[in-house]
């Protein structure tokens, strides 16, 4: 079972080699991955230190192309592709079509992983990917519960990567456009979730408020926990209840570390950190709490059991510092 | 440019979704997509009862397309999906790439419908090759958007459909809102969405109109109403309008256009003019 940690730079790639990566994934200094914010992500100079770095210490490293082309520029993406297979990178996680097409087609040997960005949840929609473009691999959307990623797993003509801990999206990936109808920039089209250019903190009175695009879409009191300005993590009214709450999902992480014998059970072959945006601190630290659940399992899987002090440490790095199993708890659904 | 009338969103009670395809066969409107495209669990109509109005329409004229789930995750979703796909008489609306797959494998020809992402000609192209005969543009696209991609799609043998009126579908999960916000789970849902037959309105703290809540799909707050653009598009070559229904009055609707204009009140018509969505014209 691979441990797949986020890399925002070069520091936190070095930190999550350290920790006990197995894999580190990132992103270019551009448009063409989700990831798109400010001070983040890799230049071509600094993508070829960053593999050099990884295959020195034997360890794999992913490149994210998982944006949607516009029209008209798609030389961008297709040289973001020509430059992954001339740095070598051990594989591609992408979500267009037209893109999985382009690698294929004059890269039949750089693995591709299907990204999150394509929202593939069943047999049918990784059956076209496989027999299209040859991938050896699916992100799994965090919409699916255990049972159905147990139930997929006995099928599936792809390995499965799976979010195993990190922000939580609530959404079908690649298919929300919560982020474009208030700030006109999504995930796909812009590569980012609520650009921070249209993110706006301020204090009025007793209150705290977040502005989307000036839609407040969260407000509390100064001491309370505030989630990340996404408008799925916002306290609303509804016309039969003035009281504002978190009606789509309240400030929270995913946190699967109870959830690993099963996972492994249902031999997902990925466990997938999310959090290119945030700080080496989070990188290093998350990492290493996986790395030793991981072996641990490993060591002895019927033995396993989460321990208090991975939990723990892994809530401190946690937004609102409370977590929880998403979709993969039929509960939660 | 013709009508097209897109798929009901909500859950409604069968006799309504039954009056109001009669209503459909009486009327002008020459396309129709029907189907439940939220929701597996909502029962109120079973495949068969689509098929029977499918059947209806056509006798009276219309081209029915079948729409399919947006989110397909459990295995019994993916069976259902192939019977429908496999139904021998209708074409389907893809919603999601799994349907694509179907139909391709069995050479039926599909539309894909406004959750598949069609970004840009080369993705287009390949769905085309696949048998896709129409697409409905994404829904965050511009006109901007549409103007290039018709561009780098020509010479053109896909039909094109824009989503011009109704509230849009913006997100879906696999967290029931309207059950959690009732306090039910979604495994014992009782189908409440069937009491918000236009979504539950839900309002910032400012009292802003921001979303609606359809089951496990999350909609704009106020629909969006593209009507004064019909010139822009048929210049463009857009073959189809959809207006997506929300009630009756969606038909009448459809038999007023093209004569009818933009409602006086302002629309989130952002994502048309590349704004945001919710930008109000």
């Amino acid at each position: 079972m691979e441990l797949l940690c986020p890399a925002g730079n070069l520091a936190s790639l070095k930190v999550a080699l350290n920790a006990g990566a197995d894999a580190v994934y990132l992103g270019l200094k551009n448009d063409t991955n989700a990831r798109s914010f400010a001070g983040l992500n890799f230049t071509p100079e600094k993508l070829a230190q960053a593999a050099k770095l990884t295959q020195q210490a034997g360890k794999k490293i992913f490149l994210t192309i998982n944006t949607f082309p516009k029209p008209g520029e798609e030389q961008r993406w297709y040289q973001a592709i020509d430059l992954a297979a001339d740095t070598g990178v051990d594989a591609l996680i992408m979500a267009d079509l037209s893109l999985l097409d382009y690698a294929h087609s004059r890269y039949p040997h750089l693995p591709l992983h299907l990204s999150v960005q394509a929202s593939a949840t069943n047999l049918g929609a990784l059956s076209l990917y496989k027999q299209e473009f040859n991938i050896d691999r699916v992100v799994l959307p965090r919409v699916l519960s255990m049972k159905q990623v147990r139930d997929l797993s006995k099928v599936t003509p792809v390995d499965l990567e799976v979010f195993a801990f990190g922000s939580l999206c609530i959404m079908a990936e690649g298919r929300c456009h919560l982020s474009s109808y208030v700030t006109g920039q999504s995930p796909n089209t812009g590569g980012s979730c609520s650009p921070a250019k249209h993110v706006r903190w301020q204090d009025v009175g007793d209150n705290q408020q977040t502005r989307l695009n000036d839609v407040l879409i969260d407000q509390s009191g100064k001491d309370e926990q505030m989630g990340y300005p996404v408008v799925c993590k916002g306290r609303y009214t509804t016309s039969d209840s003035q009281e504002a709450s978190h009606l789509l999902e309240s400030p929270t992480s995913l946190n699967t570390l109870s959830l690993l014998p099963e996972l492994a059970k249902a031999r997902v072959v990925s466990l997938k950190i999310e959090g290119r945006q945030r700080s080496p601190a989070y990188v290093e630290q998350v990492t290493r709490v996986w790395r030793q659940a991981i072996d641990t399992y490993l060591n002895d899987p019927a033995a396993y059991t989460t321990q208090a002090q991975w939990d723990q440490a892994l809530a401190k790095v946690s937004e609102g510092q409370v977590t929880t199993l998403g979709a993969y708890e039929r509960t939660w659904q | 440019m013709k009508t097209s009338l897109g798929p009901i969103q909500y859950c409604w009670p069968k006799e309504k979704v039954v009056e109001f395809y009669e209503a459909v066969a009486q009327s002008n409107v020459p396309l129709v997509y029907l189907g439940e495209t939220v929701c597996s669990r909502r029962r109120e109509l079973k495949f068969s009862d689509y098929l029977a109005l499918a059947r209806m329409l056509k006798a009276a004229g219309k081209e029915v397309v079948l729409s399919t789930l947006a989110l397909i995750e459990a295995q019994s979703e993916f069976l259902e999906l192939k019977k429908q796909v496999e139904n021998g008489e209708f074409t389907i609306e893809a919603n999601d790439v799994g349907a694509i797959y179907l139909a391709k494998e069995q050479g039926i020809p599909f539309v894909c419908g406004p959750s598949i992402n069609s970004y840009n000609a080369a993705t287009l192209k390949k769905f085309a090759s696949w048998g896709m005969q129409r697409f409905v543009m994404p829904l965050e696209l511009s006109k901007t958007w549409l103007t290039q991609v018709l561009e780098d799609l020509t010479p053109r043998q896909v039909e094109v459909e824009v989503f011009g009126h109704g509230y849009m579908p913006l997100a879906h999960s696999a967290r029931c809102f309207t059950a959690r916000h009732k306090g039910l789970t979604k495994d014992k849902c009782q189908t409440i969405c069937i009491e918000n037959p236009e979504g539950l309105l839900v309002q910032t703290q400012e009292d802003q109109p921001l979303l609606r809540l359809n089951g496990i799909q999350t909609q704009s707050a106020n629909y969006m109403d593209l009507c004064d653009q019909q010139t822009q598009m048929q210049a463009l070559g857009v073959d189809y309008f959809r207006i997506s229904p929300s009630s009756l009055a969606s038909i009448a609707l459809a038999d007023e256009l093209p004569a009818k204009s933009a409602s006086h009140d302002r629309q989130c018509n952002g994502y048309w003019h590349q704004l945001p969505g919710l930008t109000l014209s």
